[in-house]
């Protein structure tokens, strides 16, 4: 990590790190097949997050898959801990609720791997700046 | 490859309204065409528009059907998913302009949210900066510190007309300006991460999501008022957020974003953890500066205020994480803009803290001015288990009890006063009809009497008195006198009290009893607990109509209070029962009653 001088910089490197969290302009071309981010505030820990964010890893090392998987903060569906949010290419990103091992596991098998969704999809009714 | 997807809503409101028949009929209609290769149903949780369902939502194109009943579901597949033809009439239709919408995105009621503070929350990876300055991070203090002048800024935030997001709602840009107006040669910026109110996890929650929006705040804030050095002061409780305001000050330090010569102006900013016991006096800001100079957290009287001596009598500046949360969207996107947001006297959004019989627990952000009965009932989706709404808790054990009747009203600071309430920092538990209020208002003066830190006698020792006189009631043994004396009494608490705990700890019980005077009657006069609550005044019977005699609470009964043969009515002995409700739950058969 180094120093980032100016605003001019700061500008730069804004940029350039936009295009890697817009998950949703993962495009053809590039071949990360989805992003997963995983609630892990005290909540969603609390509820056993931990277990759900390693079985997700372990599924995608067995399975070799090109997933980028990141923990994140509260989703604020705390009723739905733990929560998981899948981003396909071009597509608008779902989160599921009560997403023990076993549910992650279907997630990575069912939903990006197929396209089928699991029950339990949290509806999203929040508009973000 | 699936490529239509039917989200069908399995919440408690639209499975009472035949969500599930609307489902099994989709899905046989699917195989009846062929379509599972293509087309897939699946059950949602609540979308929270409880009151329009059952509710059905295609994805990709976001359409949203409402009350859709068995019947039409022929319609959305023959017509939506074969033809790709809307069904107008399923669509919502707005109340004001009479149109239909045909997609959620364009829906206001999935606008009643609108995140701010909580905008990087559940999006960026809080333990990498790389995530946060991609979404804008960084960039209002890179603009603050080569574009603004510190009294530019602090005029920026005074127009927004941002206020204080703890509590009592002071304008921020004000306090700035009165900090950075105070001649000092050291100063410091505080951010109060003390968050004590029960069912309260806001600032938590921004910390834990997006610790960098306080920490670049708070140096914008340091360069208005001339500090620094800033310091925040947080629970010991909350090791998560501390773990992560940890990684984020040293990757901030390691970008240069903090320490000497920030982006390249000659402008210096650090910041320091100072970790509390968890005392809930240590919220108010006098009692937290102590703490931090590792004295007892006791509240001292104002003036002078913090912005005059502060930190080691050095003028500071304190604000709570959400309002530093608030900061950077305003540098960036203006003042007018924020202004634009909310009411006439309380601008922008406030973030609170679902919690209690309410069924989607959570955290939310909405604009000031959403009414109580939008968040409670569109966003929260309505009091769990179909049972009635009785009262909405706002503002912690400061706050008070707001009623039916106070739903429709605007969500700001005055209004909450009004009411009888207050903002607080943003708790809001629902209660319902279970709930007794007499049995509330002693729960919450317990927590302000653990956390009363004894310094002034009305809060030390009246909150002890008003405790007493509560619980004499709930054990049926209060007369009208000991009513009299506990209102009396609060009012005098409220006018001698030192600090903002004491003045305000009586809330709960003035407001429950100027909404439900009958509740505390009931138990005076009467000796009884409508909501069934408080066992001392409860009578367990049994309906020998309604026992079949299956021995399940004489099976259960702790004491032995029951007695009864097989098949025939059973007894409970009123001298021997403990009220402790076994049997009540026990029973299959709705035969124990529970009265007063």
């Amino acid at each position: 990590m180094t120093k980032v001088k100016n605003l001019e910089e700061l500008v730069k490197l804004r940029n350039k790190l936009k295009d890697k969290i817009q998950v949703r302009t993962i495009t053809e071309g590039n071949d990360l097949v989805a992003r997963i981010r995983v609630a892990m505030g005290t909540c969603g820990i609390a509820s056993g997050a931990k277990e759900t964010f390693e079985a997700l890893i372990s599924e995608v090392e067995r399975l070799d898959l090109k997933v980028l998987i990141t923990t994140t903060g509260c989703m604020g569906a705390c009723y739905a801990e733990p929560t998981v949010e899948v981003t396909l290419p071009n597509q608008e990103p779902i989160i599921f609720g009560e997403v023990d091992s076993k549910r992650a596991v279907d997630i990575i098998n069912e939903y990006i791997i197929k396209g089928k969704l699991i029950d339990g999809v949290v509806p999203q009714n929040y508009q973000s700046i | 490859m699936i490529h239509t997807h039917i989200l069908v809503c399995g919440g408690t409101g639209c499975r009472a309204s035949q969500a599930k028949e609307v489902q099994e009929e989709l899905v046989s209609l699917i195989k009846d065409k062929f379509l599972t290769e293509s087309v897939q149903v699946t059950t949602t949780g609540c979308f929270g528009f409880c009151e329009k369902g059952p509710i059905v939502k295609i994805i990709p194109d976001q359409t949203f059907y409402t009350q859709v009943t068995p019947e039409d579901a022929r319609d959305i597949i023959e017509e939506h998913i074969i033809k790709g033809r809307k069904v107008e009439r399923l669509l919502y239709e707005d109340p004001k302009t009479k149109k239909r919408i045909s997609d959620s995105i364009h829906m206001n009621f999935y606008k009643k949210q609108l995140r701010i503070a909580l905008r990087n929350c559940g999006i960026v990876d809080p333990e990498n900066i790389d995530e946060y300055i991609a979404r804008d991070g960084y960039q209002a203090l890179g603009r603050v510190l080569s574009i603004y002048t510190p009294a530019e800024v602090t005029d920026i935030i005074k127009q927004s007309g941002l206020r204080g997001r703890g509590g009592a709602g002071f304008p921020t840009g004000m306090k700035w300006e009165i900090t950075s107006k105070v001649e000092a040669t050291q100063k410091y910026v505080v951010c109060n991460a003390d968050e004590g109110d029960p069912g309260a996890f806001m600032d938590r929650s921004i910390l834990e999501g997006d610790p960098h929006s306080v920490i670049e705040a708070m140096a914008i804030c340091g360069y208005c008022i001339g500090a620094n050095k800033g310091l925040i002061y947080i629970r010991a409780e909350y090791p998560l957020a501390i773990g992560r305001l940890l990684v984020a000050i040293e990757q901030a330090r390691k970008y240069g974003l903090l320490g000497r010569g920030i982006l390249g102006n000659d402008f210096e900013f650090d910041i320091e953890l100072k970790y509390g016991a968890g005392a809930f006096v240590c919220g108010e800001e006098t009692a937290l500066i102590q703490s931090m100079e590792g004295r007892r957290g006791e509240p001292v009287i104002k003036p002078p205020f913090p912005a005059e001596k502060g930190y080691f009598d050095c003028p500071t500046n304190v604000n709570n994480v959400e309002t530093f949360a608030n900061i950077c969207p305003i540098i960036l996107k203006g003042a007018e803009w924020f202004n634009s947001i909310g009411t006439e006297k309380s601008k922008g959004t406030k973030v609170f803290a679902l919690a209690g019989k309410i069924n989607n627990v959570g955290l939310i952000e909405v604009p000031m001015g959403t009414t109580l009965r939008e968040v409670i009932f569109d966003i929260g989706g309505g009091i769990k288990g179909g049972k009635k709404f009785k009262s909405v808790q706002t503002g912690g054990p400061s706050g008070g009890c707001l009623t039916e009747s106070s739903l429709d009203m605007p969500i700001d600071y005055e209004t909450l006063l009004d009411e009888g309430s207050m903002m607080g920092s943003g708790g809001m538990i629902v209660m319902d009809e279970d709930d007794c209020m007499v049995a509330i208002s002693k729960f919450y003066l317990e927590f302000t009497l653990d956390e009363s830190c004894g310094k002034c006698a009305p809060c030390r020792i009246g909150n002890k008195r008003l405790w007493e006189i509560l619980n004499k009631m709930t054990k049926g043994e209060a007369t009208e006198k000991d009513l009299e004396k506990l209102i009396d009494l609060s009012h005098t608490i409220k006018d001698t009290s030192l600090c903002g705990l004491g003045q305000t700890s009586p809330n709960p019980i003035l407001s429950t009893f100027k909404n439900f005077k009958h509740e505390y009657l009931g138990h005076v006069r009467d000796k009884q607990c409508e909501a069934g609550q408080c066992k001392d005044l409860l009578h367990y019977t049994i309906d020998a109509k309604m026992c079949v005699g299956c021995t399940a609470c004489l099976r259960n009964c702790p004491v032995g209070a029951i007695s009864g043969e097989k098949k025939k009515p059973h007894l409970i002995h009123q001298d021997i029962c403990i009220k402790c409700g076994i049997c009540y739950e026990k029973c299959k058969f709705n035969a124990i009653l529970h009265q007063s």
